[in-house]
């Protein structure tokens, strides 16, 4: 009983100090606003503003409606170059794709030669080219049958497959990418926040003065864990309410307030490892570099930023323990497919068994630590 | 004293200056007079700071005028040749010096620095170091020296180049008396020297000292004084003049003569009643008590018993260990060797119970800075579980008694010194404790709000039994205790009341009897001072000269700025390692080649074709097929929990409509959570579909016409330039090594100087000869090469463990990683310039790298796609030029003919970067 209430009361305290602290509470605004609409609105996953060059050797209708066919926002409208400025513009990247229309194209083509076009990609842009060269076939292919038939309908598909994309029907990448921006603010400051909670304390002299008083190393942990978890929930919360839904208006599929059950078991574990990393840094500084060490891994390995499916076996194992590769499991089926805590309880459970380890880690060195400051 | 000093040493003219809305300085007008020894004496935070830190050129003159030397201060260009004359060491124990450095290797840094030749350093740095009995701690770090053995050898960094004018800001605070005293002689001895070297020039003239002191005995040796409070002068002249004029016996007396009436009002004379024994057993007591860190040992069997109700000092140098003997009492640090015992009982016996008997004040006065005064003592009753109306009275009773009331809502941050002290004990006495430690509770607080200090301490330990275990290094505060012990290198050399052990040594007073017990225990501590006759080598007349650029000067940091990372071994290994780590993480982790997509097929024909279908899935190589789906229900509940990818369903009648000639379709669906991996599934199953359309056997049904790649009437073909196999680690590892080497080397460089400006060290750029750029290019150096290592390691890492193999020149990739490492170190620079904390520095420069790093200057986006604001920040970050040099010489096989343009471009960074961050430091404190 004594226990909870000092939790609660040195929590406050935590609560009241963040408050004052302007550098940090300028930062979590700024995770969970600016950054998050700056993520959404980035468009590095899908094809934007693709640069083009053709080389017309043919200078026929068709090649003229070939090199227009190629649109904005996809593309960049298509700069004509020389056939001999190929080689120099693919080697120093001003264009990722270079089209050549060959002499006598469309003849050949009317005459049922079947000719070739040659499309260059700079392989070396991987996301562009990959998704770009799929668009330009279809586009190329479309364009040519367009002007074979004129005002001939094309011939039905016989066997044909109907895709279609559930959960995000238009694969719009700002609905991915703004909840997983949330989630990478969520790894980056809470970790910072627990551990400069310590560091100060440490620093300032005033965990001596705790550790003197009939407080345990357990109880000072705890309330930071809450504390700053609750800062870090609230701020996520808000973000999601009114940076996704409202502003960028972002439709959530499933239930909000399980999601905030897993960022909570979430928090436990990402707090808990900041106070065991402030426990291995003597300062600042230290504090700062070891978490770039711990938080970049964590964050760009979860699956949030690439998919899980394209590391290598042995990563994608070991990264199974790691709850920030559960959470964004978590947050994508219950954000995007609306999964209940039947489907998510599992990663629940795992998430808040690994924050467990580390907390007992934290409490394990934090008392011997905390007093060789000085 | 030196009366036919002509000229003033230093001559103030309306010396004004401000923080903010605080008037440290009010309108100062003196001459100083040269030759001599000048004290400044006054409490704390009256100024004194501030006037030696202007005197030197350490700090940028506002308003007035100050002459030194003969030359306006305020002038840059008088400033850079006048620097060879003065010397000046700033407050603090050891501030100027390096702690991790050895003593011989900061003497040398500071010799490199007065662009002194490697023999001539070294013949004084030996002559300095045998001087003030140095020598044989020359391969010590100065983090390993007490106090008074820091002080010497800041002395002579100091001294290294034979300065006219030597200004110490409080140069003996904290230091025991024997090393105080040895300080002084030293100091004494020194300007014999240089006077006997000068003899021989013309105009000699003993060197002029200026020391700032809080310690009033001390100025009783000075030639002339400047009392000193509240930013104004309040009298001048030698101490027996000043003695005279008010009519006091000492100094101190003096000075509180010489306040103004209101403020003389606080100061009555302390009076401590005697205390009535009862004989109740020791509170404290401490048997054999040690304490070892590593091989040193801080507290060297100390025995103590501390009856109840008195007050007991412990009386000490810093860093002597009595912090860490109270921090065994308390518990906080376990004891090595020995046992302590609070009330009888050990600390773990006792436990919580005995925490609640106990009140703590640590050295920093540990408050929460941000909380107020009332929530402050709130908290700390809440934490002490003192019921509520009880603990409402106790604070209303602390508030009153302590005069906190006027301070009530005020946050603790905010209070002067002498306010937030006695917060700092009424917050150490709301639970009513039986004993009080006190760790040098009055560092730092001027004389008059320390005799408020004590009687309040008075107060608890006569009226209401406390105990109280206080350690101080100020005499007057040790002799006001019941009984003391004197503590030395981590022994208890005596214990007893003041008087007895003013007795037992015959001394005259305290400070006296302390000296003396320290020298019968000083053998052996490095204090013995040979005195020799020493002269030293002339040095010769061209060193005067300041050449703008010196390469001895810029190697002076850089050799200092690699012993220091050589010896910070998180600072080094990430240095060493963490681009190794970062590019592992990124080269395996980040790919956009996505394989092992999960799938599952609700196959409802079940004929030949359709199964034929399915099997042509399973055949690519990107899948990893589940186990058939069930039905609609079994469909939608595994894409939602994730299971699947994608379902891929055949419609009953597949086999027959396709062999019917009839239209069919397939339906698929693709999980659309990650809207990157639904586009690449989307594309390998069309390119499944279109494999089966293509099978002779399917074709020749007819289903293949008017789809299909073979029915186009033209040919598209496409070429994977330079990456035939399209595996995105070609292009992903080079790109990695082109962002580590734009973060890392720039967060580090960034932290190196920024913590010259939170330690204190960068006084050393604003008082020495060295230029803004020697300054800046000579740490910059070890992070180049440093970088181009990491360099190294990431080019063999991309061969070895990637494969990723270099098809273009290495010479073209060398250069432009040179360069590129040049410009993102230098963009750690300027990024210091903006900030104060090494954490804001941190966080600052990683903000500012990630964002045009990894979104405008090709990396996940081309460069050429880039429009708008996103392309003109990319035009101004380096690793726009880099990242082609990088791709091109790895995938592209690319040499220096294509790429001279990029690496044109990339050289131009550094100079332009240096150039910003050289205008943006200052050679002044603001």
């Amino acid at each position: 009983m004594q226990t909870l209430r000092n939790i609660y009361w040195l929590g406050t305290k935590e609560l009241r100090s963040f408050f004052r602290d302007w550098v940090l509470l300028g930062l979590v605004i700024y995770s969970f606003s600016l950054a998050i609409v700056a993520q959404a609105q980035s468009n590095a996953q899908e094809l934007h503003n693709a640069s083009l060059a053709v080389v017309d050797e043919d200078h026929s209708e068709l090649s003229g409606r070939l090199a227009r066919a190629f649109l904005p926002p996809y593309f960049l409208p298509a700069v004509p170059v020389a056939q001999g400025d190929v080689d120099r513009l693919m080697n120093t990247g001003a264009y990722t794709f270079i089209l050549d229309i060959p002499p006598n194209f469309q003849r050949d083509l009317l005459a049922g030669r079947r000719p070739v076009l040659q499309f260059n990609v700079d392989a070396t842009a991987m996301m562009q080219a990959g998704i770009g060269s799929g668009y330009a076939q279809q586009i190329l292919a479309d364009e040519i049958a367009k002007f074979l038939t004129r005002q001939d309908q094309p011939s039905p598909v016989l066997v044909g497959q109907a895709v279609r994309i559930a959960f995000n029907p238009n694969l719009v990448t700002a609905w991915f990418t703004s909840v997983m921006g949330i989630i990478g603010s969520i790894t980056m400051l809470s970790i910072i926040l627990a551990g400069a909670a310590v560091v100060r304390e440490r620093e300032h002299g005033t965990v001596e003065h705790l550790l003197v008083m009939p407080v345990t190393p357990f109880e000072i942990a705890m309330a930071k864990i809450w504390a700053n978890s609750l800062i870090i929930a609230g701020a996520v919360w808000l973000s999601l309410v009114f940076v996704v839904q409202r502003l960028l208006a972002i439709p959530i599929e499933g239930s909000i307030p399980l999601f905030m059950c897993g960022v909570a078991i979430y928090l436990f574990f990402a707090t808990s490892i900041g106070i065991f990393l402030a426990t291995i840094a003597r300062t600042m500084p230290q504090l700062g570099l070891i978490y770039l060490l711990v938080a970049v891994p964590l964050n760009l390995l979860s699956g949030g930023n690439t998919p899980l499916e394209s590391m290598p076996p042995f990563l994608r194992t070991l990264m199974q323990a790691s709850p920030s590769t559960h959470f964004v499991a978590i947050a994508q089926a219950i954000l995007y497919r609306g999964a209940g805590f039947d489907i998510v309880w599992p990663r629940f459970v795992a998430m808040a068994a690994i924050g467990a380890i580390f907390l007992a880690l934290a409490l394990w060195r934090f008392r011997s630590v905390s007093t060789q400051s000085a | 004293m030196n009366s036919d000093a002509a000229s003033p040493v230093v001559r103030l003219l309306h010396l004004r200056h401000d923080y903010g809305r605080t008037r440290a300085l009010d309108g100062l007008t003196l001459d100083i007079p040269s030759g001599c020894m000048v004290g400044l004496v006054g409490p704390d935070g009256v100024g004194k700071s501030t006037l030696l830190g202007l005197i030197a050129g350490a700090k940028a003159l506002r308003d007035g005028g100050i002459e030194v030397l003969g030359g306006d201060i305020g002038d840059a260009r008088f400033r850079d040749e006048t620097c060879h004359r003065i010397a000046y060491m700033p407050q603090g124990l050891g501030k100027n010096l390096y702690p991790d450095l050895t003593v011989a290797e900061n003497i040398r840094f500071f010799s490199r620095l007065y662009g002194q030749g490697r023999a001539e350093g070294m013949a004084r740095a030996a002559q300095l170091m045998r001087d003030v009995g140095l020598a044989s701690f020359a391969g010590r770090p100065a983090n390993k020296l007490s106090g008074g053995m820091k002080q010497k050898l800041g002395l002579c960094c100091a001294l290294i180049h034979d300065p006219e004018l030597l200004i110490l800001d409080e140069p003996t605070t904290g230091v025991d008396p024997l090393s105080r005293r040895q300080f002084w002689d030293l100091v004494d001895r020194m300007r014999q020297t240089a006077q006997a070297v000068g003899e021989g020039q013309s105009g000699a003239q003993k060197m002029s000292v200026i020391v700032a002191t809080a310690y009033m005995e001390e100025a009783e040796r000075f030639d002339f004084l400047i009392v000193l409070n509240a930013g104004k002068i309040l009298a001048t002249g030698a101490p027996a003049a000043i003695k005279a004029q008010t009519g006091a016996a000492s100094i101190e007396d003096a000075f509180i003569a010489l306040l103004p009436q209101e403020e003389r009002g606080r100061a009555s004379k302390l009076v401590i009643p005697p205390r009535g024994d009862d004989g109740d057993g020791p509170v404290i007591s401490a048997r054999g008590l040690t304490r070892r860190f590593g091989d040193f040992t801080a507290v060297d069997h100390v025995d103590l018993d501390i009856e109840r109700g008195e007050i007991f000092g412990f009386l000490g140098s810093n860093g002597c260990g009595k912090s860490t003997t109270m921090k065994m009492l308390t518990g906080l640090l376990p004891a090595s060797e020995g046992s302590a015992r609070l009330f009888g009982q050990t600390m773990e016996a006792g436990g919580m119970e005995s925490r609640r008997r106990v009140g703590y004040m640590s050295q920093s006065f540990s408050l929460y800075s941000e909380l107020t005064v009332q929530q402050n003592l709130d908290l700390h009753a809440r934490l002490f579980q003192l019921p509520r109306e009880e603990a409402r009275a106790r604070i209303e009773d602390l508030v009153a008694r302590f005069g906190l009331e006027g301070h009530r809502y005020a946050l603790a941050a905010d209070l002067p010194l002498g306010i937030r002290q006695r917060l700092a004990l009424a917050v150490a006495l709301v639970h009513r404790p039986e004993l009080l430690i006190l760790d040098e509770p009055t560092s730092g607080v001027d004389p008059l709000a320390r005799d408020e200090f004590w009687r309040l301490l008075i107060e608890q330990s006569r009226a209401h039994g406390v105990t109280i275990f206080i350690s101080t290094h100020f005499m007057n505060e040790a002799a006001r205790c019941d009984r003391i012990s004197l503590m030395d290198s981590g022994r208890v050399l005596a214990t007893g009341t003041p008087a007895e052990l003013v007795k037992a040594k015959d001394a005259a007073n305290l400070e006296d009897a302390f000296i003396a017990y320290l020298e019968e225990a000083g053998a052996g501590r490095g204090n013995t001072v040979a005195p020799e006759e020493t002269v030293f080598p002339p040095s010769p007349e061209g060193a005067r000269k300041t050449p703008w650029f010196s390469f001895r000067r810029m190697m002076a940091y850089t050799i200092r700025e690699i012993l220091e990372l050589s010896r910070d071994p998180i600072r080094l290994g990430y240095a060493l390692f963490g681009p190794a780590l970062l590019l592992l993480v990124l080269g395996f982790g980040i790919t956009t080649d996505v394989d092992s997509l999960t799938y599952a097929v609700l196959d409802r024909d079940n004929s030949f074709l359709s199964r034929a279908y399915a099997s042509e899935i399973r055949g690519s190589a990107y899948f990893l097929e589940q186990s058939p789906i069930r039905d609609a229900e079994d469909l939608r509940a595994r894409l939602k929990s994730g299971a699947v990818s994608a379902t891929v369903e055949i419609p009953p009648g597949f086999g027959r409509d396709i062999k019917r000639g009839r239209p069919t379709e397939v339906s698929v669906w693709i999980d659309g959570a990650m809207p990157f991996r639904a586009e690449t599934i989307h594309g390998y199953l069309a390119g499944v579909h279109q494999q089966f359309l293509a099978d002779p056997a399917i074709r020749g049904m007819g289903a293949g016409s008017g789809s299909g790649a073979q029915a186009l009437p033209a040919s598209i073909e496409t070429r994977f330039r330079y990456n035939q196999d399209f595996d995105s680690i070609y292009s992903m590892v080079p790109g990695a090594i082109a962002l580590q080497l734009a973060l890392i080397p720039a967060i580090l460089m960034a932290l190196a100087i920024v913590r010259e400006k939170e330690l204190g060290s960068i006084t050393n750029l604003y008082v020495t000869p060295v230029s803004r750029l020697e300054f800046l290019l000579g740490k910059q150096l070890p992070y180049i090469a440093l970088a181009f290592i990491d360099f190294l390691v990431m080019f063999l890492m991309a061969i070895t463990i990637f494969k990723v193999p270099l098809k273009g020149g290495f010479g073209i990739l060398a250069l432009g990683a040179l360069a590129y490492v040049a410009a993102t170190t230098a963009y750690g620079m300027v990024v210091s310039a903006f900030t104060r904390t090494q954490i804001a520095a941190l966080f600052g420069t990683v903000i500012l790298t990630i964002l045009p790093a990894s979104m405008f200057s090709g990396l996940s986006t081309p460069a050429s796609s880039v429009t708008g604001f996103g392309r003109v920040m990319g035009e101004f970050f380096p690793m726009t030029y880099f990242l082609p040099i990088s791709v091109g010489a790895f995938t592209k096989g690319l040499g220096f003919a294509d790429l001279s343009h990029y690496l044109a471009l990339l050289s131009l960074f550094a100079p332009a970067l240096i150039l910003i961050s050289l205008l943006l430091l200052r050679k002044q404190e603001k």
